[in-house]
């Protein structure tokens, strides 16, 4: 199962690389977001929370925009079918997981170079809290995509659905991040945000757990 | 080849309150192969897209055994070779890579020679390097035949064979269910004459609606007589 899984996500970022299919529409988004806070904010003195709560802002709408992709280009390109007669649902639910899990590994490595870059306030006094928390906050972003996008991707609204049943969903993964992500601004120790990791992790866990019950149900009709 | 029993038994499928068809029993082995006929719209496709595991039917069930021993649904791909014009292939690949990477999906040990005999066989070696988005439509028809024999299945499921192609693409899926019929299971669904030619046995999903409603007619006849 492992092997056909990791052919799903080489398939997918083979893909990616010929189409640019989700890349193209997630850096422009990235660039274009970051473009607008740093206008927005020009020389005022922005607070930690308000940082903090910006770059997990420009995180989830990059998400949005470009994750849903994964399982949208399938149906859009009608080769649903094709992979339903390829593999069992299990190993096209892992392989998409992998593929949006390295898209948005990437592309948050890209926003957060950005954001330290251009907003001189955003100073990382924690690294191990804030590398830790970008990592999980990730694997839950990637986790929740994943499943909803499985939803969306047969309806016909997708584009406007996705963050709408996204939100309720990755609300508590926000939450959590934004307040790790304020931890490590104020130069926490690790210590202190143990119970966030501990919620990140359980968020994952739970999540991978549901998908994986509920993604047969989802993949057919 | 293994050996396959596919059953479908009481298979009903609705789609919004409308009912396609309804008490649809089969039992298909080894050598066995039938043709599913009827109007557009009658149901051919969806009937087997459930036999394909693609589709779940409304009411009834659907089982495949194997070597004595049932399958469960999400094991069925690996019996089952489909062709239809509504699969598709990924167009940013090649042939070659489009197979390579079903192979790899499908947790097969890439076999170049068959592939290469495969593509050979559907006239499509020379360009087996060219993108599909620059085949034509019978070329990816013919490409669809290579995807569907790749993993060397018992069970063959054909939805309009001949759709897209030209005299020699007719002739090599001529040859495929010729090759398959004695030893496999062979399921059709057209309108071809020719087609029928290939199946020992010849379901027809209108039949089965006229005789649905007959029998309706008849009960709500009883029931008015009654009351």
């Amino acid at each position: 199962m492992i092997q056909q899984t990791t052919a799903v996500f080489l398939k997918d970022f083979q893909s990616e690389l010929r189409t640019r299919y989700a890349i193209n529409a997630l850096v422009m988004f990235v660039i274009t977001t970051l473009s607008i806070i740093l206008f927005s904010i020009g020389g005022e003195r922005v607070s930690l929370d308000v940082l903090a709560g910006m770059l997990w802002v420009v995180i989830f709408f990059s998400a949005m925009s470009g994750l849903s992709r994964s399982f949208v280009s399938e149906e859009e390109r009608g080769t649903t079918m094709t992979l339903q007669l390829l593999a069992q649902p299990a190993v096209v639910y892992f392989g998409k997981l992998l593929f949006n899990l390295v898209l948005i590994l990437s592309i948050n490595t890209l926003v957060v170079t950005l954001y330290v870059l251009l907003i001189p306030l955003f100073v990382v006094q924690s690294a191990s809290i804030f590398f830790l928390t970008l990592f999980l906050g990730s694997v839950g972003l990637a986790c929740a995509s994943t499943i909803i996008a499985a939803i969306i991707a047969k309806a016909n609204s997708k584009g406007t659905l996705y963050p709408v049943l996204s939100f309720p969903i990755l609300l508590p993964l926000l939450m959590t991040v934004m307040n790790a992500t304020k931890l490590s601004l104020d130069g926490a120790p690790f210590t202190e945000a143990t119970g966030e990791f501990r919620v990140l992790i359980s968020y994952s866990v739970v999540l991978v757990a549901v998908s994986w019950v509920l993604f047969d149900y989802v993949w057919k009709d | 080849m293994n050996s396959i029993l596919l059953q479908l038994e009481n298979v009903r499928k609705e789609f919004s309150r409308r009912i396609i068809f309804d008490k649809i029993d089969l039992t298909l082995k080894n050598g066995n192969s039938i043709a599913i006929t009827g109007i557009n719209g009658s149901g051919k496709s969806t009937l087997v897209k459930i036999v394909a595991g693609i589709l779940s039917p409304t009411r009834g069930a659907l089982t495949l055994s194997v070597n004595g021993k049932e399958m469960k649904p999400e094991q069925y791909h690996n019996y089952i070779g489909f062709v239809a014009p509504y699969i598709q292939m990924y167009d940013e690949f090649s042939a070659y890579e489009n197979l390579k990477f079903f192979a790899r999906i499908r947790g097969l040990r890439f076999d170049k020679k068959y592939v290469d005999y495969m593509l050979d066989r559907v006239v499509l070696y020379d360009r087996r390097n060219d993108a599909v988005r620059t085949y034509s439509s019978g070329m990816k028809q013919r490409l669809k035949y290579a995807f569907a024999l790749l993993h060397k299945p018992e069970v063959l499921i054909f939805d309009e064979p001949r759709a897209n192609l030209d005299r020699h693409g007719v002739a090599t899926v001529c040859e495929i269910m010729e090759e398959h019929k004695p030893d496999g299971v062979l399921i059709l669904a057209t309108n071809d004459q020719e087609d029928l030619s290939y199946a020992e046995t010849v379901l027809n999903l209108d039949e089965l609606r006229k005789a649905r409603i007959e029998e309706r007619q008849k009960q709500n006849s009883v029931t008015a007589k009654l009351t």
